[in-house]
C-alpha cells in the first residue's frame, strides 16, 4: 500500500497506517513526508514502513515492534523511548537519537546530531542496538546504563567522530568508536579499554546486516583501529550524597 | 564585691561517667575539676563550647540551659539583666566574640529560589559542564577587538589582573592574633587545594605562608601591622580594610597577652605590647585619600595584582562602594552585621550596621544605575552560613563571597562567643600552645576542603536545577529569586518580587 | 493590551531565507516554510522581518508602531512630528483574516532626524533614533515600536504565522530576506507586543527558546539606557546586539562567542595563545551578556543573517544553501517545503555560528 501524505497532517498518516496494520497489511509505503511528526510511534506489530522525504520528530517512538524505513532524513527523537523493532535511516538524524531505548535496533547511514543514546538503557533479552554510520555529537551516550552505541565515521575522515562529553555518567552498556577518543572527549566516569577477540568477534557480527543494508564493505569497516568506552562503575556518586543508603560515611 | 550573676548553663554529668577525666583535661574555662571520687561543676564559668561533651568516651555529659529562672518578663530579658549587671561590677565596655547573635530578620531565609520546568529544561549538572569559574579583579567597559596581520582576530585592550577562582567561595580575613598560625595554615593549604583564597587579615603574613602567596589575598589595614613590600609582593591580591561587619567604625586591639613571639614577628611589633588598629586609617579622612592609599599600592605593586576595598554595611553602603569604586578599587568586599570577630563592643556587635542581604542589593543597584557595575567585582561576607546563601548572594549581586564563621565552625568552633579571652577550648581563636595542638592541620584541611567540595557540588546543583550552566548568568540574576514574608520596602531594596508574581 | 509586568516563556519555531545576491523574494516563500512547523507554535503569535522591501524609501528609518487603540496613536504622532522629519505616514495595510482575532492598529512612519534638533555631542543619528524608540515603549501609553530599521520591517502578531502574513498581506512585499517565526507561549495574553521578531535599528531576533539568564542579561543593557518592556526574554538580544555592533564597534564574529561562548576547558584547550587571550578576555568582561539556557536564534541585519544554538545544544536549527540562497530553520521539514534538495544541508555545531551574508559586491 502508498500513500502520498505530501499535505497530510500526522494524526492522518498515522491513523492510515493504524488502518493498514489492521488490515493485515505487511508493507507501506509513505510518499512526499515533510516533518509530520510520530510516524511509527507506539508501532506494535510486523508492518514494514517505508518513508521517502524528511521524517518528522519523535519518528518511532515508544515503538515496541516492526520496521521503519527512511529514504531520506530524520529530525529531532528517532526512536525516543523504543522497546522493540527496527529503524533504518538512509541519511542523517538529529539530536537525541535513542533518547531511553530500552531494546531494538537504529541504524543510521550519516550522521547523528547532540546526545544519540542519552540514557539508553538494557532491560530483558532485547538490549538496544544503535549503529551510526557517521559521525556523532557532545554528549553521546549520556549516563548510558545499558545497550550498544557503535559509531563508525564512515564518510569524512577530517570531521571528528564524537563531540565532547561522552559517556559522561556511564553507568552500563558499552560505545564502541571506529578510531580513537582524546581523554578530554569522556566522561570521567568512563573508562577506554582496547578491543578483546570476543569484542572484534561481536562487531563482525553485528556490523555485517548494518553494511549490507547500506552497501558498506564490512571488512574494510572492520580494517579500522576501533576502541570501546565501558562503565568503570555502576554506581558512580557514591559519594556524593551524604547519609545515602551505600554512600561512603566519612564519620571515623 | 558579691557576683550577682546567674549561671547562664548548667553542665550535667550523667551516671555513664567513669571517672576518666578527659572533661576535665579539655575544659580550658576551668569549669570541671576532679575531686573525691566525683567531677564538679561550676557551671558559672561554663561557656557551652561543647568540647567536654563532644570529647567524653561513654557521651555522659550534658550542656543544659541553667533552669533556675527568674520571672518572665519580655522587654527586661535575662540578656539584658545579664549584661547590665556585669556592667554595673566592672564598669567596662561589654566584650563579644562571633557575630550579631539578634533575632533580627534574616532575609536570606525569606528569599526562595527558582528551577527550570519545561519551557527551560533543567542541566544535569554532574554530566554536563557546570561553570563556576569566577574572575575577580576591574573590568574594561568594553574590549577592544581588531584583526591581526593574518586577519585573526586579536584582543586590543590590556585586561587589569584578576584572581580566577575555580569556586566563588574565598577564606575571609582573619587576623593571626584573632586566630592562631594553624588556622591560617589550614585556609592557605584548603585554598590551593580548592582553587580559592585566603585572606590573611590585618596582621600580617607569617613567614611560613609566603609560599601560599599566589592563593593569599592579603591586608592594608588601618594597624598597618607586617605591611611592607614583600608582604604586597608576596599577595595575589590586596584588600584594603575600611571596616568590618561585626564592628563597623571602630578599630581593633589585640591584648598584648596574645602577641606572642611569633606574632610579633608577623605583626612586626614587639612582643607583649597590645596591637592597637585605628578606627580610621589616619591617612583616609576622605574619599580621594582612599584613592591616594589604592594608587599607593597599585604602584608598589607595579599595578600587578587586584586592589580592593573592604567596607562594612552602613547606611550609606551603596554610596561609599560607588566612591570606593570610582577611587580605583578593583573588587569591593561589602561586610554584612552577621560577620564575625575576635572581640568586639557588645554594642557596637549588636546594634549597628546593616544586613549584608540588604546591602549587597543596594551596592549592585547603585554601581548600575551609575553604569559601573560591569568593572568592578563584588565580594558578599558576613554571616554566609550554607551553599545556599551563597547562590542568593550572587543572585542578588556578589561575584564571590567570602566564609569566615562557617570555616571555624567546620573546624569545630561552636559559636559560644568567647574567642576574646583567649581560652578557645577548639584551638581556633587562641595563642595558648597547649589549646593550639588541639588543631591537627592535615584534618582541618581535609574538613574545610570538604566544606568546600560540598557547597560547591550543591550550587551547581541548583544552577543545574535553574538551567543555568555557568555562574556569570546567575549572578545578579534576582529575576531566578522571590521573596516570602518580606515587606514592600524590603522588597524594593532587594529587587525581588514576591512569591507568586 | 500589554499584560501585567512579567514577562513571558516561549516554545517556537524559526526560518529564515537570505537570497545573497540580493534578488528579492515574495513574502509567500517564508509564510509556506513557517507554516510547515506549525506543530512547534500555538496560534498565540506569529510574525515575520523582511528586508529590502522598502527600496523607493531606503534612505530613511521606517517606523513601525502598533497602537493598541485608535486613540493612543494622536499623542505618539504629536511627538514624532517634533522628533522626526517625516517624509510619510500611512497606516500598515492589513486585511480580515479567520483566524486572526481583534488586531491593534499598525503604522508606519518614515523620517530622517531634524537638521536642527539639539543633541549630546557625538551622538549619531541611530543613537538619537534608540533614544526615540526608548521613549515612545516607555511613555507612551499603548504604543510599541515594532521596528525602526532602514529598509525594513517587522510584521507580527497574534495567529498561526501564516495567518499573521496573510493578514500583512505579505504577499504584496519582497525581501532579499526573509526571518519568520511561530510561537508557543506558555502563558497567553493575547499581546501582540510579544510575538517575534524582535527587532531595533537594522537588528531583528527571532528565538526559540528560553533565557534562563534573562534577569542579568537585562539589568546589564539597562546599565547603557536601553530599557526592556516588552515582557519577553528576546527582547533582550537586540539591545544586546545594538550594544555590542554598534556602540561598541565589536567585529561580527565576537557576537557569537559573548552569547555562546567556549567552556572553558576548549578555552584551556585551545592551541593559540592569542585567541586563548581573545576568549579568556570575552568571557570576563562580557559575562553578563552570555545567553543561557536553551535557545536557537536567527539575527537579521542588512547584510544577511546568523543562526547560533546555545553552547549545548538544546534547541533545533538546520542551515542550508542552494544556489545564491541560504536557509535556516528549527526543522529540515521547513526548508525541504521551500526547497525540496538544497545542494547543503546540515546541522550547525552547538554554539558555533551560521553566518551567511550577501555577496560583498551586492550595493543595497
Amino acid at each position: 500500500m502508498e500513500l502520498h501524505a505530501h499535505h497530510l497532517h500526522y494524526r492522518e498518516v498515522n491513523q492510515w497506517l493504524r488502518r493498514c496494520s489492521q488490515d493485515g497489511i505487511h508493507h507501506v509505503t509513505l510518499h512526499g513526508i515533510r516533518g509530520q511528526r510520530y510516524i511509527g510511534t507506539g508501532l506494535n506489530n510486523s508492518l514494514r514502513i517505508h518513508i521517502h522525504g524528511t521524517a518528522g520528530n519523535d519518528l518511532g517512538a515508544f515503538m515496541n515492534g516492526g520496521e521503519i524505513i527512511v529514504y531520506g532524513n530524520a529530525q529531532d527523537g528517532v526512536g525516543n523511548t523504543m522497546n522493540a523493532g527496527r529503524i533504518i535511516i538512509h541519511g542523517h538524524a538529529g539530536d537525541v537519537v535513542a533518547h531511553s531505548m530500552r531494546g531494538g535496533t537504529i541504524y543510521v547511514r550519516d550522521d547523528v546530531g547532540y546526545r544519540a543514546g542519552i540514557h539508553m538503557k538494557a532491560w530483558g533479552d532485547n538490549p538496544p542496538l544503535v549503529i551510526i554510520g557517521g559521525t556523532a555529537r557532545d554528549f553521546l551516550g549520556e549516563y548510558m546504563a545499558g545497550g550498544t552505541l557503535i559509531v563508525l565515521g564512515l564518510h569524512d575522515p577530517s570531521a571528528p567522530l564524537v563531540g565532547s562529553y561522552v559517556g559522561t555518567g556511564m553507568h552500563g552498556g558499552v560505545i564502541y568508536l571506529r578510531g580513537t577518543i582524546a581523554p578530554y572527549q569522556y566522561g570521567k566516569e568512563a573508562g577506554l579499554q582496547p578491543l578483546t577477540p570476543d569484542d572484534w568477534e561481536y562487531l563482525q557480527r553485528t556490523l555485517a546486516p548494518f553494511c549490507e543494508e547500506f552497501g558498506f564493505d564490512l571488512e574494510a569497516v572492520l580494517d579500522h583501529t576501533f576502541c570501546k568506552l565501558v562503565p568503570l562503575s555502576r554506581r558512580p556518586y557514591g559519594r556524593l550524597y551524604e547519609g545515602a543508603v551505600g554512600a561512603v560515611s566519612n564519620h571515623s | 564585691m558579691k557576683n550577682f550573676l546567674p549561671s547562664d548553663f548548667l553542665v550535667h554529668i550523667g551516671p555513664e561517667c567513669i571517672l576518666c577525666g578527659r572533661c576535665v583535661r579539655e575544659c580550658s574555662f576551668g569549669v570541671l575539676e576532679q575531686k573525691e571520687g566525683r567531677i564538679i561543676a561550676h557551671h558559672a564559668r561554663c561557656v557551652a563550647c561543647q568540647r567536654c561533651v563532644v570529647f567524653c568516651p561513654r557521651s555522659a555529659i550534658a550542656i543544659l540551659p541553667h533552669p533556675s529562672t527568674s520571672r518572665h518578663n519580655a522587654y527586661w530579658t535575662p540578656e539584658q539583666r545579664r549584661a547590665l549587671l556585669r556592667q554595673a561590677q566592672t564598669g567596662a565596655i561589654l566584650l563579644a566574640g562571633a557575630g550579631n547573635d539578634q533575632p533580627y530578620l534574616s532575609i536570606w531565609d525569606h528569599l526562595l529560589l527558582d528551577a527550570s520546568q519545561v519551557t527551560n529544561p533543567s542541566i544535569d549538572p554532574l554530566r554536563e559542564p557546570m561553570e563556576l569559574v569566577t574572575f575577580i579583579g576591574r573590568k574594561p567597559d568594553h574590549l577592544e577587538i581588531v584583526p591581526d596581520e593574518n586577519g585573526e582576530l586579536r584582543l586590543a585592550t590590556e585586561l587589569p589582573p584578576q584572581l580566577k577562582l575555580d569556586t566563588p567561595i574565598i577564606f575571609g580575613a582573619m587576623s593571626l592574633g584573632a586566630v592562631n598560625l594553624r588556622v591560617h595554615k589550614i585556609l592557605a593549604e584548603a585554598a590551593r587545594r580548592a582553587g580559592t583564597y585566603f585572606n590573611c587579615g590585618e596582621g600580617g603574613l607569617h613567614e611560613e605562608l609566603y609560599p601560599y602567596g599566589q592563593n593569599t589575598i592579603v591586608q592594608v589595614a588601618s594597624g598597618r601591622f607586617g605591611v611592607h613590600q614583600r608582604y604586597l609582593d608576596a599577595a595575589a591580591a590586596i584588600e584594603i580594610k575600611i571596616g568590618q561587619g561585626a564592628k563597623p567604625g571602630i578599630g581593633g586591639h589585640l591584648a598584648g597577652e596574645k602577641v606572642t613571639e611569633e606574632i610579633a614577628r608577623t605583626r612586626m611589633i614587639p612582643p607583649g605590647t597590645d596591637a592597637i588598629s585605628p578606627a580610621p586609617h589616619h591617612d583616609i579622612y576622605s574619599i580621594e585619600d582612599l584613592a591616594q592609599l589604592i594608587y599607593a599600592l597599585k604602584e608598589a605593586t607595579n599595578y600587578s595584582k587586584p586592589v580592593g576595598v573592604k567596607i562594612a554595611a552602613v547606611h550609606h553602603v551603596a554610596a561609599i562602594a560607588t566612591g570606593a569604586a570610582r577611587a580605583g578599587a578593583d573588587f569591593l568586599t561589602i561586610d554584612g552585621f552577621r560577620g564575625g570577630t575576635g572581640a568586639a563592643p557588645l554594642v557596637i556587635r549588636n546594634h549597628v550596621g546593616l544586613p549584608l542581604e540588604i546591602a549587597l542589593a543596594a551596592v549592585d543597584d547603585r554601581l548600575r544605575e551609575e553604569g559601573i557595575r560591569h568593572q568592578v567585582s563584588i565580594i558578599a561576607s558576613g554571616g554566609i552560613r550554607s551553599s545556599a546563601d551563597v547562590i542568593k548572594a550572587i543572585a542578588l549581586g556578589a561575584d564571590a563571597v567570602s566564609i569566615c564563621t562557617a570555616a571555624l565552625i567546620a573546624l569545630g568552633c561552636t559559636l559560644c562567643q568567647a574567642c576574646y579571652t583567649g581560652r578557645c577550648a577548639w584551638g581556633l581563636t587562641t595563642q595558648d600552645p597547649e589549646l593550639i595542638k588541639r588543631l591537627d592541620i592535615d584534618e582541618g584541611v581535609e574538613r574545610v576542603q570538604n566544606l568546600l567540595r560540598a557547597w560547591t557540588l550543591e550550587i551547581k546543583e541548583v544552577m543545574g536545577a535553574l538551567g543555568i550552566n555557568a555562574i556569570e548568568s546567575l549572578r545578579g540574576n534576582r529575576e531566578r529569586l522571590r521573596s516570602i514574608g518580606l515587606d514592600v520596602h524590603t522588597q524594593e531594596v532587594l529587587g525581588v518580587r514576591p512569591a507568586g508574581m | 493590551m500589554r499584560p501585567a509586568q512579567r514577562y513571558d516563556h516561549a516554545g517556537c519555531a524559526t526560518a529564515g531565507i537570505l537570497h545573497k545576491g540580493g534578488q528579492l523574494i515574495n513574502g509567500e516563500a517564508i509564510i509556506e516554510a513557517i507554516a510547515t512547523m506549525r506543530e512547534r507554535g500555538n496560534g498565540l503569535g506569529g510574525g515575520f522581518v523582511g528586508y529590502g522591501i522598502y527600496p523607493e524609501m531606503k534612505d530613511y528609518y521606517a517606523l513601525h508602531i502598533m497602537y493598541d487603540r485608535e486613540d493612543y496613536r494622536q499623542p505618539v504622532e504629536r511627538y514624532l512630528e517634533r522628533a522626526l522629519l517625516l517624509i510619510r505616514s500611512e497606516r500598515i495595510p492589513t486585511r480580515p483574516t479567520p483566524g486572526v482575532g481583534l488586531a491593534p492598529v499598525f503604522w508606519r512612519y518614515f523620517g530622517t532626524i531634524p537638521p536642527n534638533e539639539p543633541r549630546p555631542a557625538g551622538e549619531s543619528d541611530d543613537d538619537y533614533m534608540v533614544r526615540v524608540v526608548m521613549r515612545i515603549n516607555l511613555e507612551f501609553e499603548g504604543a510599541y515600536v515594532v521596528s525602526s530599521g532602514k529598509n525594513m520591517g517587522v510584521f507580527k502578531g497574534v495567529g498561526y504565522p501564516e495567518d499573521i502574513g496573510r493578514f500583512f498581506r505579505l504577499e504584496e512585499y519582497s525581501a532579499y530576506l526573509w526571518i519568520a517565526h511561530a510561537r508557543f507561549p506558555t502563558n497567553s495574553p493575547a499581546w501582540w507586543g510579544g510575538a517575534h521578531p524582535f527587532s531595533l535599528l537594522q537588528w531583528s531576533v527571532v528565538h526559540n527558546g528560553e533565557l534562563s539568564s534573562y534577569g542579568i542579561n537585562k539589568r546589564y543593557v539597562e546599565q547603557f539606557g536601553y530599557r526592556c518592556t516588552l515582557l519577553t526574554d528576546t527582547e533582550v538580544f537586540v539591545y544586546l546586539l545594538d550594544l555590542f555592533l554598534r556602540r561598541q564597534k565589536l567585529p561580527w564574529e565576537i557576537i557569537p562567542i559573548i552569547l555562546a561562548p567556549p567552556f572553558w576547558d576548549q578555552i584551556y584547550r585551545t592551541d593559540s595563545a592569542q585567541r586563548r587571550a581573545l576568549l579568556t578576555a570575552i568571557r570576563q568582561v562580557y559575562g553578563a551578556g552570555l545567553a543561557n539556557g536553551p535557545f536557537s536564534i536567527i539575527i537579521g541585519h542588512p547584510r544577511g543573517f546568523i543562526g547560533l544554538t546555545d553552547r549545548i545544544k538544546l534547541r533545533p536549527l538546520i542551515a542550508a544553501r542552494h544556489g545564491e540562497m541560504a536557509y535556516l530553520a528549527s526543522e529540515e521539514s521547513a526548508i525541504r517545503a521551500i526547497c525540496p534538495s538544497p545542494d547543503e544541508i546540515w546541522e550547525p555545531l552547538a554554539g558555533t555560528p551560521v553566518d551567511e551574508r550577501l555577496f560583498e559586491e551586492v550595493v543595497l
